[in-house]
């Protein structure tokens, strides 16, 4: 039953994102077309689709080891940021250096930077029993303000005539590109690394096992010897490193350099990828896929068809908000019920 | 003190049967509560006094059974219908907003809205009169408990009860407290209030209550004048003493002390919970020791402090071997040969979502060696999960079926299997046939006795005196987080035990109490 409700999720936002077309006074069907498949029908389209889905992937594949383990980080767009700063930081202060390790640092500095972001949460919760929602969530903001607070100051380009952005990366701190003419990057392998690391951690290791033993029966863990906060700590650190993979694959790819904005909410629609995706390694990919997509989908239209550029976010809103309430449907019978005639 | 005599009493139930699934809670059960009587309803733990509070208070309907109001036939729908009838209940964990004033929880629990100068005017008026102090707008959070509960009282009085029902309270209150609430019940007992009081505690009731109730196994058993009747009838009645033969093994084989307990202290972390005080057993090898007492007396607590769910404040509270292990986890204290079977199986014993092989892994990885090179080895667990099933005899259709499809006796054949299964020199368990069909009790009562006969230790923890009498050798009583000394169980009496499981003490046979503060 788990896996029927992302499809059923989805026929209803079609459907209600059809309903929507029309009242928009476009044709829904050349609507849904310009949504959902003339952004792919070329191979530039399809990479572009995965140059998308390569951040979704990387975050929600992270995400989902703490949302097993019942910690709720929302904040993986804040950990993407800090990730491409520290990442960043590194071409920043070494632009002449054309070594070939300058990228692998970069990205290991850049896991190195999500999880240090992540760990603000960890400790304040095993700590001080902090809620991890409302500090991972207001750490982003921390995030986003400190890298606009850097590109205006210390990482501007002192040949970039003022504008808030660092130099544009060296190739040797750029991620390379994997089939020519198009931006499909090497992020995207990295994406896939991870999944098959976490897929294999989950089903095969014993930290896996407890993620999985604390998410669902907690006592059951603390009876097998489990420490909740071992797994509080491990699995927002897990998280934040894969988002701060995502932001240095992001500005080491497709962006290319550190500006005051570099990411369109990757780490927020990850969390919808995360659900959509049942937790599940295989799920994420398909689902990232999809929620890229929605991304491509809403530029297409707006390009095409005039539409607003709120678009993706109508309809990556609406997938969650079906796929919740389809969620609720099918654990829980509806029935009416009369005051004073519960339990 | 003395009961009026109406024409009608004011509750009467006739033959109240409640059916749950594989459970009869309530068979055939008649009360009569006079009005202003104080009537005590007395019995163990599932001996069916909630159900039938549930059916009196509206909250389940009996499927069975006629309750006559002031002797009228009435149906009680829902808790509200019980208000308006004059009924009021005082449960035992309280439902009160921490945040706010004692007027504001007030106002929420009464019918309509309320004019809050004039509540709160009520509210001081009724605690005066009935020496329940309070004032309306302190804050929740910052009163004891006993004030809580007074918040409670008041707020049934307030609704002029003609029946006021009340679950254990004094299970919460310190004896001071106790002492308090009983002149305020005595009081309203003399202004014509009746009070259905729901306990275990044979002292208070011989001392507060006019009649008493007795249930045993969801069935009647008799109405008394608790003042005429001595603790140990009261206990007896409550009890029943028709036990079985026990068949334990021969008491010449014991060895030495392998578990030993000295002095063990340790404050719940639960506002709920029990404080264990000084306890102090041993057990030696080849022996059973079974631990009595009714639920929440600190059995959750010293369970957690034996599996390391819970960390003594100093090591050498526990020894095992003579090592101190008091402050090791669970996962040390399983390598040093100690096995856990806890009460809730479903959850705490085993995860309901995983599999069964799943489940096998969760506390015999360590000890059955099930990781190979960090990576759990699949063919290994599910031979230990397959073993399991065959020599425990547990009725599943596959080792990849979740821990929540077996039934209660099967997965409970499941976990005493896994633990045993990893050649423990001490299992501890708690409740190892709560529940369980009398097929696979047995089966399990028998797994138990053979582990002891192989030279391994058994800690039995129960409320079933039949079972801890079936195989135990030695018995110890916990009451309020204290243990009385063990006894050889040819040496104990059901009486004392019965006793000494309903806190008296005092009464000079019953030294054995160890009131050491």
């Amino acid at each position: 039953m788990v896996y029927i409700t992302p499809i059923l999720a989805l026929t209803l936002t079609i459907l209600t994102g059809m309903l929507l077309f029309s009242f928009l006074g476009v044709d829904p069907v050349e609507a849904l077309r310009n949504f959902f498949i003339v952004p792919i029908n070329n191979q530039y389209g399809a990479t572009e689709l995965l140059v998308k889905a390569t951040p979704l992937i990387l975050c929600a594949i992270g995400l989902s080891v703490g949302f097993r383990a019942n910690v709720w980080n929302i904040g993986a767009e804040g950990q993407l940021t800090v990730g491409a700063i520290f990442g960043g930081a590194l071409f920043v202060y070494f632009p002449e250096t054309e070594s070939v390790f300058m990228l692998p640092a970069m990205i290991l500095l850049g896991a190195i930077g999500g999880a240090l972001w992540a760990a603000i949460p960890a400790f304040l919760k095993t700590r001080f029993n902090a809620n991890e929602i409302l500090t991972s969530l207001m750490l982003v903001y921390v995030a986003t303000l400190l890298l606009s607070l850097l590109v205006h100051g210390p990482f501007r380009d002192p040949d970039g005539y003022n504008f808030p952005e660092s130099k544009i990366f060296t190739d040797s701190a750029t991620m390379p590109i994997l089939l020519e003419g198009t931006r499909l990057h090497f992020g995207s392998i990295i994406a896939l690394l991870a999944v098959l690391t976490t897929w294999i951690m989950l089903a095969k290791t014993l930290i896996g096992f407890q993620v999985k033993v604390i998410g669902t029966a907690p006592k059951a863990g603390a009876y097998a010897g489990f420490s909740q906060k071992k797994i509080i700590w491990f699995s927002l650190l897990f998280g934040g490193a894969m988002a701060g993979l995502a932001g240095i694959s992001e500005v080491s790819g497709p962006v290319g350099q550190l500006l005051p904005s570099i990411s369109p909410g990757y780490g927020f629609t990850a969390i919808i990828v995360a659900f959509l995706g049942r937790l599940h390694p295989v799920g994420i990919i398909f689902a990232g896929l999809l929620m890229a997509l929605t991304y491509l989908g809403g530029e297409t239209a707006q390009i095409n068809l005039g539409m607003p550029v709120a678009v993706t976010g109508v309809f990556q809103g609406m997938v969650l908000f079906y796929l919740l309430a389809c969620d609720v449907f099918v654990n829980y019978r509806f029935q009416l019920n009369r005051f004073g005639k519960a339990a | 003190m003395d009961t009026k005599d109406t024409e009608h009493p004011r509750l009467e139930l006739k033959g109240i049967t409640k059916q749950y699934p594989g459970v009869l809670a309530n068979d055939d059960i008649d009360l009569k509560i006079l009005s202003g009587e104080i009537h005590a309803l007395l019995g163990e733990n599932g001996a069916g006094k909630s159900t039938l509070v549930k059916a009196i208070y509206g909250v389940l309907k009996a499927d069975s059974g006629e309750i006559f109001w002031n002797g009228t036939p009435t149906n009680i729908a829902s808790p509200h219908a019980a208000r308006s009838l004059g009924i009021g209940m005082i449960f035992q964990h309280f439902s009160l907003f921490e945040a706010m004033t004692v007027a504001e929880n007030i106002a929420l629990g009464m019918p309509g809205r309320q004019n809050m100068a004039e509540l709160a005017k009520n509210i001081i008026e009724v605690s005066e009169n009935y020496g329940l102090p309070l004032h309306p707008d302190r804050y929740v959070h910052t009163l004891s408990v006993g004030e809580k509960q007074r918040i409670e009282i008041v707020r049934c009085l307030l609704q002029n009860p003609k029946l006021l029902i009340m679950d254990e309270p004094t299970s919460v209150l310190t004896p001071q407290e106790a002492d308090k609430l009983f002149e305020t019940l005595r009081r309203l007992s003399a202004e014509g209030v009746s009070i259905l009081y729901i306990s275990h505690k044979l002292d208070e009731i011989k001392a507060l209550c006019h009649k008493a109730t007795i249930l045993r196994g969801g069935r009647y058993i008799a109405e008394c004048d608790p003042t005429k009747e001595t603790a140990k009838s009261l206990a007896e009645m409550m009890i029943g003493t028709n036990l079985t033969t026990p068949r334990h093994q021969d008491t010449s084989k014991r060895g030495p002390v392998r578990l030993k307990v000295h002095n063990l202290s340790l404050d719940s972390t639960d506002q709920f919970g029990v404080d264990l005080n000084l306890i102090n057993f041993d057990v030696k090898c080849g022996e059973i020791l079974g631990i009595a007492g009714v639920a929440g007396n600190g059995q959750v607590e010293l369970l957690e402090v034996l599996s390391g769910e819970q960390l003594s404040t100093d090591e050498a509270h526990i020894l095992l071997e003579g090592q101190p292990i008091g402050k090791l986890g669970p996962v040390d204290r399983r390598k040093n040969g100690i096995a856990f079977v806890p009460e809730d199986r479903l959850g705490h014993g085993s995860v309901p979502e995983m599999s069964l092989v799943n489940n096998a892994f969760l506390s015999a990885y360590r000890t059955k060696n099930l990781l190979d090179k960090g990576l759990i080895n699949n063919n290994k667990t599910t031979d230990f999960a397959k073993e399991i099933v065959e020599k425990f005899d547990v009725r599943t259709s596959g080792v990849s079926h979740a821990a929540s499809s077996l039934s209660g006796g099967n997965l409970q054949k499941f976990i005493v299997g896994r633990e045993m299964l990893q050649d423990p020199k001490l299992i501890i368990i708690a409740h190892p046939t709560w529940g369980v069909d009398a097929g696979a009790a047995a089966d399990i009562h028998q797994a138990i006795i053979d582990l002891a006969e192989k030279g391994a230790s058994v800690l039995v923890v129960s409320q079933d005196l039949d079972e801890l009498f079936a195989i135990s050798n030695r018995i110890a009583v916990i009451a309020e987080g204290r243990l009385s000394v063990s006894r050889d169980i040819h040496e104990f009496t059901i009486e004392q035990i019965g006793l000494l499981m309903g806190g008296t003490s005092g009464s000079g046979s019953e030294k054995e109490v160890q009131s050491v503060a």
